[in-house]
């Protein structure tokens, strides 16, 4: 069985964002740049499913500016068999995205697709469910257990109220959460194979998708500020502040 | 403009976070019409009709839509979606399992925790964690919408709309449900509590986290979590507030060993007020707390429960 992976380059997710002075998006100039930490998840549940013998090949793909490439080569290094890279300077929105995607799962008929449930930049957790919609295929989104057996998975996922599982036939996709795993890290010998795997680059018009959405970014501010607050010196007076001043008790 | 909300459930019953969907939906202008999926739901599509403002309560009752599947969920809500403007979820699991497929096949985006209405087209929501807010319009025919319950207060109950039986009966060979692990619990639910006490990994193990129960039992509190407490297994996932787990604004919010990450600031402050208990007085907590109190949590919660 073949897993395909999508990973995500977006900002690391120590770093602070600023918002732009004229408002018309966050800065990342100089930002430090990441693979989105739950498509780290998705590459390591790949290549564990390799290493357990369940999967034959991990192939990574993304999205994204030439830069993307970097995190095509981290997958790599992390285990991936072969990276495809979708190249466009344009904002591709998760619809976007998923159709591509689409076309991609068209070409190689994977057995499991393993996406992030959210991307921590737009926060938008859509991506992994319109692909499914869009091939037709069932989901599992907010993985915290994949268990493949044998024509099915299942899947337990992070719900509101707690734990929820559900059995999907095969092919199917799957988001991750965070309990999913933990994601090793890249060794040294490894980041230098992945120099040599190979990397297909492709364009969204090589696969017929227009990345243009109908959703224009008007403005971005920063949220209202929290004022600072004061420290307490005990028990007593953070009761008496609680009462008297923010009169919440 | 006329506008479809798609109501959660709880345990087969009108979840309290459909009341602000419904809110939103007001901001929005038009017709109000609510979907109600499952399997024996009649006691919440009475609840439903009770909410101010809404038109109509369409109630899909059949097995095939019991636990809410992502799969059949989609193409019911894809069937009824013609003549509306806008359908909307609350961004609960449920709403973001299955609102990105109906955007999907109707070839539309999705707009995700949707805190802010502008105007019918226009729409503000956080993005990096809450660290910016966007505002963003979106031109699609079909405006296919989760929306951060916090940002919309609920309507009330004095309304009285019409019920009325959908027959279309989605097909679905692809999933099944297996089982779910509910946690059950007398206490308010996170997400709807007026006051809400979280514990992060400085409470060490999870049988701490009982020293909390006293403290919430007397200020009819939630209890939360951090990711790291989460993580390290000492409370269940569901507890967890933060960009990637649960949002809250309660009128008090107590944060407990939580050191005051980005990720775990961007589920809780929007709270009217934030005390913030811990040891390092150098916590990041501190600049978001109306109240910070530097200490050993194993000493200041037995004496705060003892001065309730
Ligand atoms: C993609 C991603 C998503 C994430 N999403 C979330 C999320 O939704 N929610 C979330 O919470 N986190 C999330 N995290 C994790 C987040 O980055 C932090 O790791 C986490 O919030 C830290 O939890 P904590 O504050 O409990 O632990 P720590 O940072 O370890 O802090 C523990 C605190 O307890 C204090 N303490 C210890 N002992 C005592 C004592 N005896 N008395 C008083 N104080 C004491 C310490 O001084 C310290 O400040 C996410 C991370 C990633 C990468
Ligand atoms: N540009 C992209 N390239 C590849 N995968 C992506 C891209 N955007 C989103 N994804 C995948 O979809 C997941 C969820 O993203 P989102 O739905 O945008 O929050 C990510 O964790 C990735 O696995």
């Amino acid at each position: 069985m073949k897993v395909l992976v999508a990973v995500k380059r977006v900002i690391d997710y120590n770093v602070k964002i600023r918002v732009k002075a004229d408002h018309s998006d966050v800065d990342l100039t100089n930002v430090k740049m990441a693979m989105n930490p739950f498509c780290e998840i998705a590459v390591e549940e790949a290549v564990r499913l390799k290493e357990k013998g369940v999967a034959t090949e991990v192939v990574a793909v993304t999205v994204g500016p030439k830069a993307a490439q970097e995190q095509l080569r981290t997958a790599l290094a992390l285990g991936a068999d072969r990276a495809i890279h979708i190249e466009t300077d344009e904002r591709a929105e998760s619809l976007a995205v998923a159709k591509l995607l689409a076309k991609v799962v068209d070409e190689e008929q994977p057995g499991l697709v393993i996406l992030g449930k959210q991307a921590i930049d737009t926060d938008n957790n859509q991506t992994g469910q319109m692909l499914a919609a869009l091939t037709n295929l069932p989901q599992g989104t907010f993985a915290s257990e994949v268990a493949v057996d044998g024509e099915k998975v299942n899947v337990t996922r992070e719900i509101d109220g707690g734990l929820q599982t559900v059995a999907l036939t095969l092919p199917a996709i799957v988001t991750t959460d965070l309990r999913l795993n933990e994601p090793r890290y890249a060794k040294l010998p490894d980041i230098m194979k992945a120099k040599k795997k190979p990397l297909d680059v492709k364009t969204p018009a090589d696969y017929g998708v227009e990345v243009a959405s109908k959703v224009s970014l008007l403005k971005v501010e920063s949220p209202a500020e929290r004022k600072g607050g004061v420290k307490v010196a005990s028990v007593d007076e953070l009761i008496d502040k609680l009462k008297n001043e923010a009169k919440v008790l | 403009m006329s506008i479809l909300v798609l109501a959660d459930l709880h345990e087969g019953q009108l979840a309290g976070a459909t009341a602000h969907v419904v809110a939103a939906a007001q901001a929005i202008g038009g017709d109000i019409d609510i979907l109600i999926a499952g399997e024996g739901v009649q006691a919440a599509a009475d609840a439903a009709a009770k909410l101010d403002g809404v038109n109509k309560v369409r109630v899909a009752d059949n097995a095939v839509y019991a636990h809410q599947l992502a799969e059949p969920m989609g193409a019911l809500l894809v069937e009824l979606s013609d003549g509306y403007s806008h359908v909307l979820a609350s961004a609960s699991t449920t709403g973001k399992n299955v609102l990105p497929r109906l955007a999907a096949l109707k070839d539309v985006s999705q707009l995700s925790d949707v805190l802010g209405v502008e105007s019918a087209d226009t729409f503000l929501r956080p993005i990096y964690a809450g660290n910016a807010i966007a505002t963003v319009k979106s031109d699609d025919a079909l405006k296919v919408i989760t929306i951060r319950t916090t940002g919309f207060d609920a309507v009330g109950e004095s309304g009285s709309a019409t019920i009325e039986a959908v027959d279309f009966v989605a097909e679905n060979s692809q999933s099944s449900f297996v089982k779910e692990e509910l946690a059950q619990s007398d206490r308010p639910e996170l997400g709807g509590a007026k006051v809400v006490i979280s514990g992060g990994r400085g409470m060490g193990n999870g049988e701490n986290f009982k020293l909390l129960d006293g403290i919430a039992d007397k200020l009819g509190a939630a209890i939360g979590a951090s990711r790291a407490a989460v993580d390290a297994g000492f409370v269940p996932n569901d507890m967890q507030v933060g960009q990637t787990g649960k949002i809250v604004a309660p009128d008090l919010y107590i944060a407990v060993g939580i050191s005051g990450a980005i990720q775990h600031l961007a589920g809780m402050k929007d709270s009217k007020v934030i005390v913030a208990i811990n040891k390092d007085d150098e916590a990041p907590i501190f600049q978001v707390a109306d109240y910070g109190l530097v200490g050993d949590l194993f000493e200041i919660l037995p004496e705060l429960e003892s001065k309730l």
